[in-house]
């Protein structure tokens, strides 16, 4: 059946049944997306209406399945990054990080600090973009339209930046397995500390327009609970957690790439509203500037690439000149370099929660199967038991709380 | 100050009604906000402060098709959203135009999956063509210019659905 | 070995007494553990982890196509952490068709069966709502599966 034929079918059950709730009142099936402005996506939800209020709800995702799965299955190991920046758009350094991880421990590749610390950077002002364009799409959903113009302001700036860096606004590629595509340019690292000077004078002005606005607060407290126990039970990560009281961020709990070097702390908020998830992120902003400024300050000097060459490919104007790395580059771009047997789950802390690879390999130059457990699919689930007896207005603001990017809830 | 200055008093400008509409047509072009996937980003990008949309007169994105006049198709077109695309251009009153806006919009991009259709214009009649993942809003900017240009010079007496389709890259253009 | 590996090789041990006929094997390497076991005994078992062992949040739930020729044909692999241990546990589960569901232990089992469902097939016994949650609800077969081609020719 196609999909308008299920929702001419469900409104003739009801209308057939004649059901009424105990005020008299008619239920009204109402279907809110695919396309949608406040969706933040191609989601799709079939309401159940007494008049403005919910009773019931079922999202419908799949809209975006492009199938990266499987089509990981036919490339090779180096092919692969370039589809892991698809998942979470927003934060794609970070979701080829968590791969480049998964692979390097498969692998059992050391990376020398210098590419860890790099690494660190960039995945905070990935954070940091990522909690930004957040920051806008929840404001504006919500009716407050100012602050998106400014987010945006500050995205722009952080986007030169891994231009400079990795050639790109987003879809960089930039983590490779085995470090980095290339050394960051002589002025990226003084153009993260003017960042760094700068940002917080402007965090004050969201904080000033939203804060402790009484139509704000009207809107998202109490709006959307989820309690502690629910929270762990339902899987949920990264700032649904926290937002709920339970103190726990992959950076700390297992920490990767260096981040054990750092301090910094980790937000947690009790009241597992939307107001408190809200919290949760601005001072994660905070905390990610607290980051980089001490990983700009301690940055080592030294190689960003492990030492392994049949999986590191050589530099480019060695390629030209050496029968060595003419060698390698042929090797790990038209064959693809293999990986020993296994099975390996690594998993990062995305701006989401927690992003995961499991990777299964069996011993040839492309990847037996590859999940990824995204943090967006999993957070999703609670969206049917948050809104039921809410009204419609509510659920702007609880879909923007979850924070969901369509591809990874779909891959 | 301005075009004040060059009219003398009674001014009178002749032109020809054709000319006259597709001038109030380029410059009024409302889109719909159909954002799919990655080049949603950078399509909101492009509205935001720095490369400002509105000042081609692209001012709000309409949410509702009824009230568009251009779509943006910005993302992968899979072929469960299929229908819903095919609707929603439907529902757009004439005249109506389309830019398939990135890799995956204009050939399925690098998804050659089952779930992928292969290219917008498998369902619906495309006006221009933005190559990129993700496309770059100056790249945006550029197919919207060109878009104008192909309404400027539309006849007014026969609009036909399959008119020709221009092809654009960043350094050139190529026209059919 | 710290305190919190020492902890899960004595839960390990407990575990495999509990259930001598349930737990096929035990193999911990590149620092995982993974312990596979038959699938009429899952249930209790994940309840018995969950309270007994505190690996109260599935990370992860998803399945594998073991190859066409293989008997039995798919694994179902779960993912377990513990809050307060902070610890990992892999669980393996091979079936040819069918395994319960691990709802009633974990609620945020639900959508990941259903995506192993609509990509593999397998089917969770007494599952809530067992429906294709990524392909439309006509289609036809399954798109993990090895035999499943990527592309329609």
């Amino acid at each position: 059946m196609s999909e308008l034929e299920v929702e001419l079918a469900i409104r003739r059950k009801e209308e057939n049944r004649e059901e009424e709730t105990e005020t008299g009142e008619e239920i009204m099936v109402l279907n809110m997306g695919p396309q949608h402005p406040s969706t933040h996506g191609v989601l799709r939800i079939i309401l159940k209406l007494e008049g403005e209020l919910i009773i019931d709800a079922v999202p419908v995702i799949g809209y975006l399945h492009r199938g990266i799965e499987k089509l990981m299955e036919s490339k090779s190991y180096h092919q692969v990054i370039v589809l892991t920046d698809r998942f979470d758009y927003l934060s794609p350094l970070v979701n080829n990080l968590s791969y480049c991880l998964a692979v390097e421990k498969l692998l059992g590749l050391e990376i020398p600090p210098r590419g860890q610390y790099l690494r660190v950077i960039l995945a905070e002002l990935t954070r940091l973009e990522s909690h930004l364009m957040w920051l806008g799409s929840q404001a504006n959903d919500i009716g407050a339209i100012t602050p998106l113009l400014y987010t945006f302001r500050e995205r722009e700036g952080l986007l030169d930046l891994f231009e400079m860096a990795g050639g790109s606004r987003m879809h960089t590629s930039y983590i490779r397995i085995g470090g980095l595509l290339r050394d960051v340019p002589q002025e990226f690292i003084p153009k993260v500390k003017s960042f760094c000077e700068a940002f917080p004078r402007l965090m004050k002005d969201y904080e000033g327009l939203l804060t402790k606005n009484r139509i704000w607060q009207m809107r998202t407290r109490g709006v959307g609970v989820i309690s502690a126990e629910e929270a762990i039970n339902l899987s949920l990560s990264g700032p649904m957690l926290r937002g709920s009281g339970v103190k726990h961020d992959l950076r700390k709990a297992s920490p990767y790439s260096g981040y054990d070097q750092f301090e910094f702390d980790i937000p947690v908020e009790k009241e597992g509203d939307v107001y408190a998830r809200y919290l949760v992120r601005l001072e994660e902003m905070r905390q990610s500037i607290n980051i980089l400024r001490q990983a700009v300050e301690k940055l080592p000097s030294g190689p960003i690439n492990a030492g392994v060459p049949q999986v590191v490919p050589p530099e480019k104007q060695r390629v030209g000149s050496d029968i060595e790395s003419l060698i390698h580059q042929f090797h790990i771009m038209v064959e693809g370099f293999k990986v020993p047997a296994g099975e390996v789950y690594s998993s990062v802390e995305s701006p989401r929660g927690e992003l995961g690879y499991y990777i299964c390999s069996d011993g040839s130059g492309k990847p037996y199967r590859i999940k990824v457990r995204t943090p967006s699919f999993v957070n999703l689930q609670t969206l049917a038991p948050m809104i039921k007896g809410r009204l419609i207005a509510d659920i702007m603001a609880i879909i923007g709380s979850i924070d969901i990017i369509l591809g990874d809830v779909d891959k | 100050m301005g075009i004040e200055e060059k009219l003398s008093e009674n001014s009178i400008i002749t032109t020809t009604v054709e000319k006259f509409v597709n001038w109030a047509r380029k410059n009024s072009l409302w889109p719909t906000g159909f954002g799919l996937a990655c080049c949603a980003i950078e399509m909101i990008s492009t509205a935001a402060a720095r490369f400002d949309l509105a000042r081609f007169g692209m001012e709000i994105f309409r949410s509702s098709p009824r009230q568009a006049d251009l779509m943006i198709v910005a993302g992968t077109v899979t072929k469960k959203m299929a229908p819903v695309v095919k609707r929603l251009y439907d529902q757009m009153p004439n005249p109506k135009w389309v830019i398939a806006m990135g890799a995956c919009a204009i050939s399925g991009g690098i998804f050659k999956t089952y779930s992928v259709l292969q290219g917008v214009d498998k369902i619906i009649p495309v006006d221009v063509y933005v190559p990129g993942c993700p496309v770059r809003p100056e790249a945006l900017l550029d197919a919207i210019v060109k878009l104008q240009e192909k309404i400027a010079k539309e006849k007014l007496r026969t609009k036909d659905e399959s008119t020709s389709i221009g092809t654009i890259g960043t350094t050139g253009t190529i026209e059919k | 070995m710290n305190r919190h590996q020492l902890e899960q090789l004595e839960q390990l041990e407990q575990l495999k007494n509990k259930f001598p006929d349930g737990v096929e094997s035990i193999e911990t390497r590149l620092g995982e553990t993974t312990v596979e076991l038959k699938k009429e005994f899952l249930q209790p078992v994940c309840e018995y982890l969950k309270k007994e062992a505190g690996l109260d949040y599935l990370a992860d739930l998803t399945g594998l196509d073991l190859g066409v020729e293989a008997g039995p044909r798919y694994a179902v692999v779960y993912h377990l952490y513990s809050m307060q241990g902070r610890q990992r546990l892999r669980l393996k589960v091979k079936t040819s068709d069918a395994v319960d569901t691990v709802t009633p232990v974990w609620k945020g089992a639900d959508w990941f069966e259903r995506e192993v469902y609509d990509l593999l097939g397998i089917v969770f016994n007494r599952h809530p709502n067992l429906t294709r949650i990524y392909m439309p609800d006509d289609f036809v077969g399954h798109p993990l599966r090895k035999d499943f081609p990527l592309m329609e020719e």
